[in-house]
């Protein structure tokens, strides 16, 4: 039996090995961000490689007012909040309806919305565009809510309306509803406190989709005080197009936020990945 | 009774469904058959003089060299980000479930570029590009290295196609992983039995079994490929000479930077139909895919 073992532990050196290697070569742009992001313009130019000799913390301070950093994070923050959570509300209640109702608006509902599903957002821009713009509606961070939402129902309904018929059984509804509760109470008193697993799914894929989004937004906000951190980015690139200092700075700021979450979070991140890809 | 339970049937509309379809109808529905409309309109966004112009739009398309080869651009970058992403995340999930030290610290790391946006990716490379590699390359006289890539016509779609491996692996990694952990342990118990040696077990059971992840991680990224725009314009903005310009920047262009509303809304409908035809067929083959298992 021992040269099994030690063929054994042999591979798992290597298999290790290789992963390191790779994790390396994955990892190296983010080093290579952190190394330049407290050098001056001029030791960038010069050596890309090297370690500062005496750091600084210059960029970012440039980087921090040019961009309006404060402005950015909490537009993106806000937005991102309120999207997900009234497109988690809007969508579990649409899938509730769609399962309980046996009626055939619900089945059309499904339909309607899964189908949707297929068409990209670059289909429906530019009417949207032109809608929203003879209305007035655009440069206007309530819209992007709005449009978020109406983006986001359908895979949200689609994934909610899976984990219902799958987990969530009829019985306590119907000797709840024979205890006399309405159909309100029923659904926010028992059905979404059961969702907690699949909201947490949905909230996972929703934020990191409108944290990062970009298309969208640049067409819908306009004004600086608007941006967000995508758009603030953006534009900032295009100031700063040989000066890299306070570029890669502003965009080690835009990455932190999300990577403490992440640092914290990770478990239900990949959980969450997992099980929103499989069900979508 | 009848009455009342058709009564009962609308509040439970209006309570539950009613406000998402009203949103999902405007901000959905309406603007996709608009758009259908306005694919057979001069409109320009701005003028209120609309004229119907039939299929002009479309031919137009057709004709528009810029159109084919920012379709074919586009499904270069296709071909190679799908192959070459899922062979890697494929790969780095089958050693992330051989049970070795750190594997889930090693999961967690090789998603991290996930959670970047594709700005924030596009801008990072660019620097990388630019001022990395090239410095690596005189440096050490590299000669592929010397000359920027996001310089060269060739070079650049490449390096569009590396930031979108190193994108995607992970996320794809995770979906392999699920694959692999789902296959019941007693099949590969018996196979050891039987004599079986790593690649016949690869081959013969635990690929034919994740069929229906290949589908999901096929078509993720055909999908997510065909509309990449973050990061086309973020890194390359389509250049050198529009070697790099991917279809979506192509229909954002021709929309709000000429003005050709009605021309820019026709490709993307044809870009509607490519999608769509792809995700039909990722349904026939993810529903195959669980019959079969």
């Amino acid at each position: 039996m021992k040269p099994v073992e030690s063929k054994k532990s042999h591979n798992g050196i290597i298999t290790t090995a290789i992963l390191w290697c790779l994790l390396i070569i994955f990892i190296i742009p983010f080093a290579i961000m952190l190394i330049s992001a407290f050098k001056t313009n001029a030791e960038i130019m010069g050596n890309p490689l090297a370690i500062s000799k005496n750091p600084t913390l210059s960029n970012f301070i440039d980087a921090f007012t040019a961009m309006n950093y404060p402005v950015a994070l909490l537009n993106t923050f806000i937005i991102t909040l309120i999207s997900v959570a009234l497109i988690i509300l809007t969508s579990a209640m649409v899938a509730y309806y769609v399962l309980r109702s046996k009626s055939k608006v619900g089945k059309f509902i499904f339909y309607l919305f899964t189908s949707s599903m297929m068409i990209p957002f670059q289909a429906i821009m530019i009417p949207l565009v032109t809608i929203y713009g003879h209305l007035g509606l655009l440069s206007n961070r309530m819209t992007l809510i709005y449009l978020y939402i109406g983006f986001g129902c359908s895979q949200g309904m689609f994934i909610f309306h899976g984990f219902m018929k799958s987990s969530i059984p009829i019985s306590i509804e119907e000797s709840a509803k024979i205890d006399g509760a309405n159909v309100k109470q029923i659904f926010f008193g028992i059905v979404f406190p059961l969702l907690k697993p699949i909201i947490a799914t949905l909230a996972v894929l929703d934020v990191l989709w409108i944290w990062n989004d970009f298309m969208l937004p640049s067409l819908v906000l306009t004004k600086p005080f608007q941006l967000t951190l995508p758009l603030s980015n953006y534009s900032f690139s295009g100031q700063m197009s040989v000066n890299f200092g306070p570029l890669i700075a502003s965009l080690v700021m835009t990455i932190i936020p999300v990577l403490v979450l992440y640092i914290f979070l990770q478990k239900y991140i990949i959980e969450g990945i997992t099980s929103g890809a499989v069900k979508s | 009774m009848g009455h009342n339970k058709k009564a009962q049937g609308l509040k439970f509309f209006i309570a539950f469904a009613a406000p998402t379809v009203f949103i999902f109808i405007t901000v959905v529905l309406i603007p996709f058959v608009y758009g259908v409309i306005m694919t057979f309109t001069d409109t320009n966004g701005i003028s209120s003089s609309i004229n119907w112009i039939g299929f002009k739009n479309y031919i137009q398309v057709i004709k528009d060299k810029a159109f084919w080869s920012s379709l074919l651009i586009t499904i270069e970058y296709v071909l190679a980000s799908v192959i070459f992403t899922n062979a890697l995340s494929f790969i780095i999930a089958y050693l992330l479930t051989l049970g070795i030290k750190g594997q889930s610290f090693l999961r967690s790391a090789f998603f991290t570029p996930n959670l970047l946006g594709g700005i924030v990716l596009g801008l990072v490379w660019r620097f990388i590009f630019q001022k990395f590699f090239v410095y690596i390359g005189t440096a050490f006289h590299i000669p592929i290295l010397e000359v920027s890539w996001l310089a060269d016509s060739h070079k650049a779609l490449i390096a569009m196609i590396i930031v979108s491996i190193w994108k995607t692996t992970g996320y794809l990694m995770i979906i392999y992983i699920a694959g692999f952990t789902s296959i019941p342990k007693d099949l590969l118990e018996a196979a050891d039995i039987d004599g079986c040696n790593k690649l016949q077990k690869i081959l013969k059971i635990q690929a034919p079994m994740m069929a229906s992840s290949f589908v999901i991680c096929t078509f993720l990224t055909i999908t997510g490929s065909f509309m990449a725009y973050d990061i086309n314009v973020s890194l390359t903005k389509g250049d050198p000479f529009g070697s790099t310009t991917l279809i979506s920047l192509n229909i954002f262009r021709e929309a709000f930077v000429h003005n050709n509303y009605g021309k820019g809304q026709a490709e993307a409908i044809i870009l509607f139909i490519i999608i769509a035809f792809i995700a039909s067929l990722q349904v026939y083959l993810g529903k195959k895919a669980e019959v079969e298992q």
